[in-house]
C-alpha cells in the first residue's frame, strides 16, 4: 500500500500525537461521558450510578436553557455584528501603510488583553455608583444607571463587550486575506470602470470567501465556549439571567460539587460543538470548493 | 477546552510545590486572601515566630481569593499537592470532605487536653460522627450594622427595633427621609441570603431547620418556609436597597456603608474593618457614629430571640499532613497568639478566655451576644451543603428582583433537597 516511505513516517509521527491526543482528549471526553451517569460531589470514591438523571435534570432546568439561548444570541452577534465590523475595518486598513499599522494595532488590542482582564475593565466602566458610567450620568446630571443589574441590558453589555473583544482576531484574519489578492485583478476591474463599491462586491470579497467562511467558522466554536468574559461582569447575574454553557457548566456543577452533573453540560456542550461543525464543513465549507 | 487547561495549569503548579515540600518537614498552609492586610501580616508574624522556636520546620502559607478557593479546593484536595492544613467554614461541605476521606483523624491529639481549650459548641463543628478533623480559629456573628448619622436624620430610633414590623418601619421612614435605608451586595447573593438565613433562624428555629434538611414535614417546602420568603419579600417590596444593588459585590456593599451611602447593613463582625478599608477616604463610618442592634424577632417564631447566626471557621488537617502539622495549628490556636488576633480585631477569637484582648467596645459587644444565646445557627448555605446552599441564595436574589413568589423559592429550594 505505501511504498514511497509513507508507512515510515506514518510510524515514526502518528504515535506521539495519537498518544497526546488521546490522553488529554480522547481520554477525557469519555471519562465526563461516564462521569456524567454517577452522582458525584467531586471527593471521594465514583459510586452512586444514577443512569440518565442529570440529563433529565439538565432538561428540565429553565437556567441551563437560558443558557443555551444566550449562546446562540453570542453566536448570532458573532456572525451578525462583529464579523461584518471585522470586514469593514479590515477593508479599509489592509493596506501596508504606517498609518494602517497603527490602527491596527489599536483594533487588535482589545483581542491581546486577557480575558479576565477585560471583563474587569468593562465592569468599572459599567459600575453606576464610581464607574465611567457614574461620571457620564453625573456629566448629564441624570439618575445614575446599573446596566449589569438591570436583566435586560446586562447581557447586552456582554455581548458588546464580547464583539469588542474579538473584532480585531477575525479583522486581522481578513487582512491576510486581503493581502493576498492579486492587485492586477483590482486594477483590471477599475480599469473596466468598476466603483469601488463593485470592486469589493465582485473582486475583493469573492477572492477572500474562504477566510470568510473560516472566520464563521471560529466565531460559533468561540461563542460557544465564552467564559471567561462572563465570570467578572456578571457572574451569570442578575438571577441566573446572563449564563453561557460553559459558565452554567462551572456555577452548576463545580461550585455546587455536582461534577457529574457539569459532565452531563459538558458532553451536552460537546456533541453541540461536533454538530455544529460537522454541518458547517459540511454545508459551507464543501460547498465553497464546487463552486 | 480553556476551563481544562487553565485546571492542568493549576495541577502542574501545585505538583511543583509539592515537590519541594516533601524535602523537609515543611507544613502548607492554604487560606482564603483575607480581607485585611493586617490578618496577612499577622500570619507571617505567627510563622516567624513558630519557624524560630522549632529549627527545622519551615511554614508555608498560600492565599486564594474566597471564590476560586471554593471552586479549586475539591480538585486539589484530592491531588498530591493538597496542602497539610486549610481553613473551613465548616458545614456540609466540611462533611463531605470527611466522608471521602482525605482529611487526618486528629482526635488523639484533641483529647489529650487540647480540645478542652475550645468551648464546647466551636470545637463540635469540627467533629464529624465522632471524630475530630480540625480545630476551630473564630466565630463569625452576623449583625444589623447600622449608621447613627442617618438615623438620627430620619429620627429613627435603633434602640426601639425590637421585632421585624419595627425594622419595617424603620426602612419606611428612612426612604421617606430621601435615605437609602439598605446597602446589599446583592451580586454575591448570599450577603442578601443573609436576610433569608437569619429569617430562617427566627421562624423555623433550630429544629425546623434540622426537620427541613432531613425532610421532614415537606422539608423546605413547608408554611414556615414559605414565611420567610413573604416576611423578605415584605421588606423588598418597600425597595430597601441602595440603586443597582444586583451589580454589587460584597466588598463595594462595604465600601458603600463606610462611605455613608446607606443607614443599615446586615453583615458579620468583619464589616467593622472592611467598611473602613472598602470605603473612599479609607477612614470609612468613625466609631461613635458605628452602631449595631441583633437581627430583631419575628412574631410567632420558633427560633430563640437571642440566638445568633454566622460561622464557625476553623482548620482542616488533611491525610498524610507533614508531621509538624498539629503542632503547629497548636501554636497558631494558642492563647496567646489568640489574644493578639482579638487585640487587633482581627476576628472573634474562640479559644476560651482569649476575648480579654478584645479592646475594641463594638466587637467586645458581638462576643457578648455569643454569650447570651442558646444557639448559634451556622450559615445556611455552608451548614446545607453546596447545592441546597447555591440554590437558598439564588431563589433570595430571585425573590430581591421580584421575579419569583415565596411559595416558588420555597419549591425550588425543597427540590435542590431532594436531588441532593
Amino acid at each position: 500500500m505505501y511504498h514511497d516511505g509513507k508507512l515510515g513516517a506514518i510510524l515514526l509521527f502518528l504515535p506521539p500525537s495519537l498518544l497526546l491526543f488521546s490522553l488529554f482528549v480522547v481520554m477525557p471526553i469519555f471519562n465526563a461521558a461516564e462521569l456524567s451517569l454517577y452522582k458525584w460531589s467531586g471527593f471521594g470514591e465514583v459510586t452512586d450510578f444514577v443512569g440518565l438523571k442529570n440529563y433529565a435534570n439538565l432538561l428540565s432546568h429553565s437556567v441551563f436553557h437560558q443558557s443555551m439561548w444566550n449562546s446562540v444570541k453570542i453566536i448570532l452577534a458573532s456572525i451578525l455584528l462583529q464579523i461584518p465590523l471585522a470586514l469593514g475595518l479590515a477593508l479599509l486598513i489592509y493596506r501596508k501603510t504606517p498609518t494602517n499599522t497603527l490602527f491596527r494595532l489599536v483594533f487588535l488590542a482589545p483581542y491581546i488583553l486577557a480575558e479576565i482582564a477585560s471583563g474587569l475593565i468593562w465592569s468599572f466602566i459599567f459600575d453606576g455608583d464610581y464607574g465611567v458610567s457614574a461620571q457620564i450620568a453625573s456629566a448629564l446630571s441624570i439618575d445614575p444607571f446599573y446596566i449589569l443589574a438591570d436583566k435586560r441590558f446586562a447581557f447586552l453589555a456582554i455581548i458588546t463587550v464580547i464583539v469588542w473583544k474579538y473584532f480585531g482576531f477575525h479583522m486581522m484574519i481578513f487582512i491576510a486575506a486581503l493581502q493576498s489578492v492579486p492587485t492586477e485583478l483590482i486594477e483590471a476591474a477599475e480599469l473596466d470602470g468598476a466603483s469601488p463599491r463593485q470592486v469589493v462586491t465582485y473582486v475583493k470579497l469573492p477572492l477572500i470567501a474562504h477566510a470568510l467562511k473560516l472566520s464563521v467558522f471560529f466565531a460559533i466554536i468561540g461563542s460557544l465556549q465564552v467564559f471567561d468574559v462572563i465570570i467578572p461582569l456578571t457572574n451569570g447575574g442578575p438571577s441566573n439571567s446572563t449564563h453561557s454553557i460553559v459558565s452554567y457548566l462551572y456555577t452548576f456543577g463545580l461550585t455546587r460539587l455536582n461534577v457529574g452533573y457539569g459532565s452531563a453540560v459538558g458532553v451536552v456542550l460537546f456533541v453541540f460543538c461536533i454538530f455544529t461543525a460537522l454541518t458547517y464543513k459540511r454545508i459551507v465549507i464543501r460547498e465553497g470548493k464546487t463552486t | 477546552m480553556k476551563l481544562a487547561k487553565f485546571f492542568v495549569h493549576i495541577a502542574f503548579a501545585a505538583s511543583t510545590l509539592f515537590v519541594q515540600g516533601v524535602q523537609a518537614d515543611t507544613v502548607k498552609m492554604l487560606l482564603v486572601e483575607p480581607n485585611t492586610v493586617a490578618s496577612k501580616d499577622y500570619y507571617s508574624a505567627i510563622k516567624n515566630a513558630f519557624e524560630a522556636k522549632n529549627p527545622g520546620v519551615t511554614v508555608q502559607i498560600d492565599y486564594m481569593d474566597d471564590t476560586s478557593y471554593k471552586a479549586k479546593l475539591p480538585t486539589l484536595l484530592q491531588s498530591n499537592s493538597r496542602p497539610d492544613v486549610f481553613f473551613t467554614w465548616t458545614g456540609g461541605v466540611f462533611f463531605e470532605q470527611a466522608k471521602a476521606g482525605i482529611l487526618k483523624d486528629i482526635s488523639a491529639d484533641m483529647n489529650a487536653g487540647w480540645k478542652d481549650t475550645f468551648p464546647e459548641g466551636g470545637v463540635g463543628a469540627l467533629n464529624y460522627k465522632g471524630k475530630y478533623y480540625g480545630a476551630p480559629m473564630y466565630a463569625a456573628s452576623v449583625v444589623l450594622w447600622y449608621n447613627k448619622k442617618l438615623l438620627a436624620q430620619a429620627k429613627v430610633d435603633p434602640a426601639a427595633i425590637q421585632s421585624w414590623d419595627d425594622f419595617l418601619a424603620a426602612v419606611s421612614k428612612l426612604k421617606a427621609a430621601g435615605i437609602t435605608p439598605i446597602v446589599a451586595g446583592g451580586k454575591d447573593k448570599w450577603p442578601l441570603a443573609f436576610y433569608y438565613g437569619f429569617l430562617t433562624t427566627r421562624i423555623a428555629g433550630k429544629e425546623g431547620i434540622a426537620n427541613a434538611d432531613a425532610g421532614i414535614a415537606g422539608g423546605f417546602d413547608n408554611p414556615d418556609f414559605v414565611r420567610v420568603g413573604s416576611e423578605f419579600k415584605r421588606l423588598v417590596d418597600l425597595q430597601p436597597f441602595q440603586p443597582g444593588f444586583m451589580d454589587t459585590n460584597n466588598n463595594k456593599a462595604s465600601g458603600l456603608f463606610g462611605d455613608g451611602k446607606g443607614a443599615f447593613h446586615l453583615m458579620g463582625n468583619w464589616l467593622y474593618g472592611t467598611q473602613k478599608q472598602n470605603s473612599t477616604s479609607g477612614k470609612g463610618i468613625a466609631d461613635e457614629d458605628l452602631g449595631f442592634i441583633s437581627f430583631p424577632t419575628v412574631a410567632g417564631g420558633k427560633g430563640g430571640a437571642n440566638d445568633t447566626f454566622g460561622g464557625i471557621n476553623g482548620w482542616l488537617v488533611t491525610k498524610n499532613a507533614a508531621p509538624s502539622t498539629v503542632k503547629w495549628l497548636q501554636f497558631l490556636l494558642s492563647k496567646e497568639n489568640q489574644i493578639e488576633g482579638g487585640r487587633q480585631a482581627l476576628w472573634l477569637p474562640i479559644v476560651k478566655n482569649s476575648g480579654s484582648g478584645i479592646s475594641n467596645p463594638i466587637l467586645r459587644q458581638v462576643v457578648g451576644q455569643f454569650d447570651k444565646a442558646g444557639y448559634h445557627q451556622l450559615y445556611l448555605d455552608q451548614a446545607l451543603g453546596a447545592s441546597v446552599g447555591a440554590t437558598l441564595n439564588d431563589v433570595t436574589a430571585e425573590i430581591a428582583t421580584g421575579e419569583i413568589t415565596p411559595q416558588q423559592a420555597a419549591k425550588r429550594v425543597e427540590e435542590a433537597r431532594k436531588m441532593r
